[in-house]
């Protein structure tokens, strides 16, 4: 009885959260896609859109889909194991390794990409040096003028994705493996499999969520970035362009960038979630 | 066995070692004499005392606490309120809706959230003739909204673990709602609205991206302060300020630690305790 008269006024509550969503989600959403779609008299044109089609943007565009996906792979490689080890260790060690996992989020993200070029230029003048020290035959590029080998190119706005968001990898790996049940393990290998077979049969099925989760919470903020590529590659990428066309006042081609992004992004995770759902249909 | 050890954490030393080096760079150059950020030329101290009498830093530093204080406080509250009301909804349906808008800004890019602030906030500064409409304003209404999602995926859970006779037992003993809602709901949850809280916080005081979308020329923070002075060339005033931040960051989650780690060994004593008590217990029963 308390219920049925209580109920009507504590969902009330959720109505000042409902307004914001709406005015401050949604509609700046549906603002986007209005600048989309309209000239700067607001009349409705596709010129942005179709714009966006052109190869000189299909191909920035392209080219942010691979270094993001390249960056993205990078990490599932290099944060798997790590996320694997990090959960086999003693809990109190896990929480130490954890905290040392997130501790660099927690410097500004400009600054870390700014030091990382420092690094990645001091680098590049010890390779050009051991390149100098070889037969001159044995060394495929010309030294002079220096080479940029690992900065100033796609190499270096790679590592500097991979820099930047490895953490985000590595942590929902490791939550879901920290809570994967152990016997499952020992029952696995009391059924004669070997470590590999267990690390195939057993944990690789059981932490797919968080690859998965893994995989955008990289590949998103990858694909739409506006800084590392400019300071570690010189290069302009997807989100530089957006961010030079609000820069310069043209919003309505950067509404343009950004909603075509946006669809192709929802399509991808919709896409994602279906495999999700079928790994664990398959399982059950 | 221990090759396997060995590798696993010569391994893990390598992803430290990635993750660790430019930010050893950044504590490096702070202390150096002179202005480069890349030739060392002898330990000092002059970058921080540049730091602390920069006017511009010391103002982006209030600013952002500011800011960080006041959209965690307003997301908190809104969020906790919002999670609460949505909770008690019969339609799974429209709770998944709801979650699922809220949540927006977490799964989209941060450039598009950001940008899609810009186009609401000129069309509405244009339409009512504000002359200056990005201000202190429009940022906290970014941040509590970037936020939100946060809190509330903290509290929710919290809500659907409570045990729905609590308050029930509350109003039968005399409670109105309000009451049951402050003394037995609110302190259930409360875990969950103060990590949702923290997060908020640590969330605001580094996002640049949003913020960079929605700020006005008034009112600077120190992600916007730093992208600037980068994009000119870094003198080390700016890794001094880095580096102090790292080592807060540091102080506090270290301390942090240590508290939930002393919570865990009072939780194991007091289990011991019982534990003990009971073998006692057992053992007089079958004395005699």
């Amino acid at each position: 009885m308390n219920k049925t008269a209580k109920g009507p006024l504590s969902r009330l509550l959720a109505a000042p959260h409902i307004l914001w969503s709406v005015l401050f989600i949604l509609i700046p959403l549906a603002f986007v896609a209005f600048y989309a779609f309209t000239d700067n008299d607001l009349h409705f044109t596709l010129t942005h859109i179709s714009e966006f089609f052109t190869p000189k943007y299909l191909g920035v565009f392209l080219r942010s889909v691979k270094l993001a996906a390249i960056a993205t792979v990078i990490c599932l490689v290099i944060g798997y194991p790590a996320a694997y080890f990090i959960s086999r260790t003693s809990p109190n060690a896990q929480k130490v390794l954890v905290v040392l996992i997130m501790l660099p989020m927690w410097t500004n993200f400009i600054i870390r990409t700014y030091a990382l070029s420092e690094v990645l230029e001091v680098i590049n003048n010890a390779i050009v040096y051991l390149l100098s020290l070889l037969p001159e035959s044995l060394v495929p590029i010309a030294l002079d003028p220096k080479p940029d080998i690992v900065i100033y190119n796609e190499t270096a706005v790679v590592v500097g994705m991979v820099y930047d968001f490895l953490p985000y990898m590595i942590l929902p790996i490791y939550s879901v493996m920290s809570k994967l049940d152990y016997r499952l393990v020992e029952a696995a290998q009391d059924l004669g499999c070997n470590g590999f077979g267990v690390l195939r049969k057993v944990v690789l099925p059981l932490s797919i969520p968080g690859v998965l989760s893994g995989i955008t919470m990289v590949f998103v903020p990858s694909i739409s970035t506006f800084y590392i590529s400019n300071q570690l590659g010189g290069i302009f990428l997807i989100g530089d362009i957006i961010d030079y066309y609000y820069y310069n006042n043209n919003h309505h081609f950067a509404a343009a960038l950004s909603f075509v992004l946006m669809l192709i992004l929802l399509a991808g995770l919709i896409l994602m979630n279906r495999f999700g759902d079928d790994e664990k249909e398959g399982k059950r | 066995m221990k090759k396997n050890n060995f590798l696993a954490n010569f391994y893990m030393f390598m992803v430290f070692f990635f993750l660790f080096a430019p930010i050893v760079v950044m504590i490096l150059f702070s202390f150096n004499a002179g202005k480069s950020t890349s030739v060392f030329e002898g330990f000092s101290l002059t970058w921080y005392a540049e730091m602390i009498s920069n006017e511009a830093i010391l103002e982006a530093v209030r600013n952002t606490l500011l800011l960080a204080v006041t959209s965690s406080v307003i997301s908190t509250v809104l969020g906790t309120v919002a999670a609460y009301g949505i909770n008690k909804m019969r339609s799974p349906g429209v709770r998944a809706t709801l979650m699922t808008i809220t949540q927006i800004p977490m799964i989209n890019p941060e450039i598009i959230t950001g940008f899609s602030f810009t186009l609401l906030f000129v069309f509405t500064g244009t339409i009512l003739h504000f002359s200056e409409t990005f201000s202190f304003w429009t940022m906290l209404i970014a941040h509590v909204t970037f936020s939100l999602p946060y809190v509330m995926l903290q509290i929710m859970p919290k809500l659907k673990q409570m045990d729905k006779s609590l308050p029930e037992a509350a109003m039968d003993l005399g409670c109105n709602p309000v009451q049951s809602f402050f003394k037995v709901e609110l302190p259930e949850i409360m875990p969950g609205i103060v990590t949702g809280l923290i997060m908020a916080f640590t969330l605001s005081l580094d996002d640049f991206v949003i913020s960079y979308f929605t700020k006005g020329s008034g009112f600077t923070t120190l992600p916007i302060l730093i992208y600037g002075e980068v994009r000119k060339s870094v003198k080390p005033d700016i890794y001094a300020l880095a580096t102090v931040i790292f080592v807060t960051v540091l102080v506090f989650l270290v301390l942090f630690n240590m508290l939930s780690t002393d919570e865990d060994a009072k939780a194991k004593r007091q289990q011991q305790r019982e534990k003990a008590r009971a073998r006692r217990k057992h053992a007089k029963e079958a004395h005699k």
